[in-house]
């Protein structure tokens, strides 16, 4: 039975409701023949039957409910317009055992909140939403709600809504039993005390769903609105019956009464486990290396797939390596997609100022159309290597160095094509001599994910060292 | 302490979970996705929770979900996701509750292009939403600083109960540093405002609905002086070359890295320039512009907009000095002989 005292889920006098300049603590500030009065009644009363108000995370919405907060002994969040699923989720995903309400009207919930409620609804969050369809926005003075009936007078379709114009009501809990995520879906109404009854079934049946972790649990309540509506509070029982229930289906959708939901959440790591899994302990020692003459600014390019991102990569690693400072800054966007892709590379023996290389000390062109677009960039008296397997051209310049080598050639020689990249740097450290290739051989079994690629990547850095000294 | 090269995008997930951080609820967007993308495997795999929503909208209010219950919340987007998470901000500031923001700078406005600008600078430092809130704002230029920034980021909310946006740009967020780790995890505390579920936090109540006039009042009253506490304790910036200098450039992020070359070449050939580099831009180091303001003959702020950040500064040098204006837009990021030049002109004009 519907118990006629305040239930014990319920503060017993309405303090935060008077602290805010209300005159009265004892009754709500809902209109008379409202049917929040009813479902807060409902809810509250379960929670002291469940003995559950302690675990209780009540969110009230924004709309007539938006003081929810006021009257439940629990604990409370006021969320933004139509956005309580996903803060629901968000209490959910942080304490496990909470019970969570999301409480909503129907602006909320069914229009400026649809988002919301779906991907909450999808995602199985474990949850209790009660849904107060009552056709109209009541909060901001009567005006049309995605539930509104055709033909239905608000204050913003005063002619009455129409098809052509609004479209016609929206039918949640039939949108919502189209998806596999939620447990519980059942519509009720208030329109007479048999109504009250099975919603009273429905609410402790969400909340059970909760306490036993059954899943997401969604329970739409057709409700009166005698002030929105212009009708007494009896007229408005009968207008749900006549009016509401005839659109809108009272029937339950879904009760899977199996099964319950887990968290998704691996095993909490403890401090040093997750340094571990971080690799902060990892890396280089830093130490000061020697000096260098001066900034070596180098723009590693050619086509997406030629390594030069990694190639870049490996040669900050390498300076790294010998207690230099090194930048490393992709050039990323359409150009990764098959046309010229480059790495600015920045080593120093100071810290890097800007990662930006548009004047580099040294290009190492990988196929032709880097060296078009890059040849007259580099400074005067810098380095130009170009893979001479791919590029027919000589450097039309004369106040750069330049050196000639057939990367790809000799990657392919050695049965590893893609490690022509490896081959170019190789080239360039051993030109400049700092940092040196000796680093680049302790570098490559520590940077390269793929171990058994280690070997073939040490042997082309030999293969350079000879067509070095050749 | 031992470094490794990683992204900035890297080194503020490594840092945010060093820092304490337990929840990332994200959406991805280009140039900020591999934060989600490194939240999605390193948050997962050590027990924490990573979850994608299905808008920046909902991911706000995930945060503004787990952050009332104490835990330590963070997100990552670029300018047109952060857009829409302008309202959680606003009910965040409004109801105090703590987390952190990264914003990966892209070329706005609209769809714009994935390229670094620092066109975000007035949506983040000034609020942002609706009300008279702000959040703290850090501007970190370095890898390292991704990471140091990101550590310490969740200790700065929780204490000041406020969100701290870390505003960086698609260039320090791509490039990769070496970069040191912190050797302390750190861990939030309990929180006697939040709610956790239980007898003892029963009682409690997140909201920033305030009905009578007066208590919203003092509610923004509050506000204020935390954020004028805020400015007293927190607000840093780093200087090079100032003690001398007769010609003050100012910048953050990308182009303060720019502008660190810049100064150098300037030097080299015997101007008296110097960099102040904001690492807070809310609290903005007014103070002490105000201060350089009566000793250089010039200040310049160049930054990848339309000078957004020096009007802070002209707010702070009060027409006391010449305040020029150097900016880029749409992914353009100077180089420094660009830069120098555009002071030297200045500097002998």
């Amino acid at each position: 039975m519907v118990k006629h005292a305040k239930p014990k889920g319920f503060y017993d006098t309405f303090e935060r409701k008077s602290s805010q300049g209300g005159p009265e603590s004892e009754t709500t500030h809902y209109c008379p023949g409202c049917g929040h009065g009813t479902v807060h009644k409902l809810i509250a009363e379960a929670l002291e039957d469940f003995g559950i108000k302690d675990r209780t995370v009540f969110l009230s919405p924004v709309g007539c409910s938006v003081f929810a907060y006021y009257y439940f002994d629990t604990g409370n969040i006021q969320c933004s317009h139509g956005r309580a699923p996903a803060v629901g989720t968000g209490v959910i995903r942080s304490l496990d055992d909470a019970v969570v309400i999301s409480y909503q009207g129907d602006g909320d919930l069914a229009g400026i909140g649809t988002a919301e409620i779906v991907h909450a609804a999808n995602r199985g969050e474990n949850m209790a939403v009660f849904f107060v369809n009552n056709a109209i926005y009541g909060m901001t003075g009567g005006q049309l709600a995605p539930t509104t009936l055709l033909g239905q007078e608000t204050t913003t379709t005063p002619l009455g809504r129409l098809a052509d114009r609004e479209g016609g009501p929206i039918h949640m809990s039939e949108m919502l039993d189209a998806l596999d995520g939620p447990a519980f879906i059942e519509r009720t109404s208030l329109s007479n005390a048999a109504g009250v009854m099975k919603t009273r079934k429905a609410v402790r049946k969400a909340l059970t769903n909760q306490v036993e972790r059954r899943g997401f649990s969604f329970v739409e309540i057709l409700s009166p609105c005698p002030v929105g509506w212009k009708l007494t509070p009896i007229q408005s029982r009968i207008w749900i019956k006549d009016n509401m229930e005839t659109i809108f289906q009272v029937k339950r959708f879904r009760d899977r009464e199996e099964g319950s939901r887990g968290t998704g959440r691996m095993p909490l790591m403890g401090d040093e486990e997750l340094k571990e899994l971080l690799g902060s302990d990892h890396g280089e020692e830093a130490r000061k290396g020697e000096n260098l003459e001066t900034e070596c600014r180098v723009k590693i390019a050619g086509f997406g797939g030629q390594g030069v991102m990694s190639a870049g990569v490996l040669l900050a690693n390498t300076a790294i390596g010998e207690g230099l400072e090194a930048t490393w800054l992709p050039s990323y966007g359409p150009e990764m997609r098959g046309g010229t892709a480059n790495a600015s590379v920045v080593i120093s023996d100071e810290p890097v100022g800007s990662p930006v290389v548009n004047r580099p000390t040294t290009l190492l062109a990988m196929n032709g159309p880097s060296l078009d677009s890059l040849e007259d960039s580099v400074i005067t008296g810098g380095l130009i290597v170009v893979n001479s397997s791919l590029i027919n051209r000589k450097v039309r310049r004369d106040d750069v160095k330049v050196v000639y080598a057939p990367v790809s050639d000799m990657a392919a020689e050695a049965g590893f094509l893609k490690g022509a990249n490896v081959v170019m740097l190789s080239l360039y450290l051993l030109e400049k001599g700092v940092p040196g290739i000796q680093t680049l051989k302790t570098v490559i079994p520590k940077s390269i994910k793929k171990k058994e690629l280690v070997e073939v990547n040490l042997k082309l850095v030999k293969a350079a060292e000879e067509f070095h000294a050749s | 302490m031992r470094k490794v090269l990683i992204k900035g995008n890297d080194a503020i997930v490594r840092g945010a979970l060093l820092g304490g951080a337990t929840h990332f609820f994200g959406y991805p967007i280009t140039p900020a996705s591999e934060i989600a993308q490194g939240a999605a495997n390193l948050f997962t795999r050590s027990g924490r929770t990573f979850l994608q929503a299905e808008s920046e909208t909902s991911a706000i209010n995930m945060i503004y979900g787990a952050a009332s219950t104490g835990a330590r919340v963070m997100t990552a987007s670029s300018g047109p996701g952060v857009a829409l998470m302008l309202e959680g901000l606003s009910y965040l500031a409004g109801a105090e509750l703590p987390s952190v923001i990264v914003d990966v700078q892209r070329a706005g406005p609209g769809l714009g292009n994935i390229w670094p600008e620092q066109s975000d600078y007035n949506m983040c430092c000034k609020g942002g939403g609706h009300g008279s809130f702000h959040n703290i704002v850090l501007a970190p230029s370095s890898g390292q600083e991704m990471t140091d920034f990101a550590y310490r980021a969740f200790d700065i909310a929780d204490a000041y109960r406020m969100t701290v946006i870390i505003l960086t740009d698609a260039y320090v967020g791509q490039m990769m540093e070496p970069v040191g780790f912190p050797s302390a995890v750190r861990h939030g505390a309990r929180k006697s405002w939040a709610v956790y579920g239980d007898e003892s936090s029963r009682q409690n109540l997140i909201s920033s609905i305030v009905m009578n006039q007066t208590g919203m009042a003092e509610l923004n009253i509050m506000l204020q002086e935390k954020y004028a506490r805020a400015a007293r304790d927190l607000t840093d910036w780093d200087e090079i070359e100032t003690e001398d200098a007769e010609f003050l450039l100012i910048a953050f992020g990308i182009t303060s890295r720019v502008a660190s070359t810049a100064v150098s070449h300037l030097r080299e050939n015997g101007l008296k320039v110097g960099l102040l580099r904001p690492k807070t831009l809310f609290p903005f180091p007014s103070e002490r512009i105000a201060e350089l303001a009566g000793q250089v003959n010039l200040m310049a702020v160049a930054e990848l907009n339309n000078g957004m950040m020096a009007q802070d500064v002209e707010l702070a040098v009060r027409g006391g000095c010449d305040v020029r204006k150097y900016n880029w837009y749409g992914g353009m990021v100077p180089s420094a002989d660009e830069l120098a030049s555009r002071v030297r002109e200045d500097f002998n004009g």
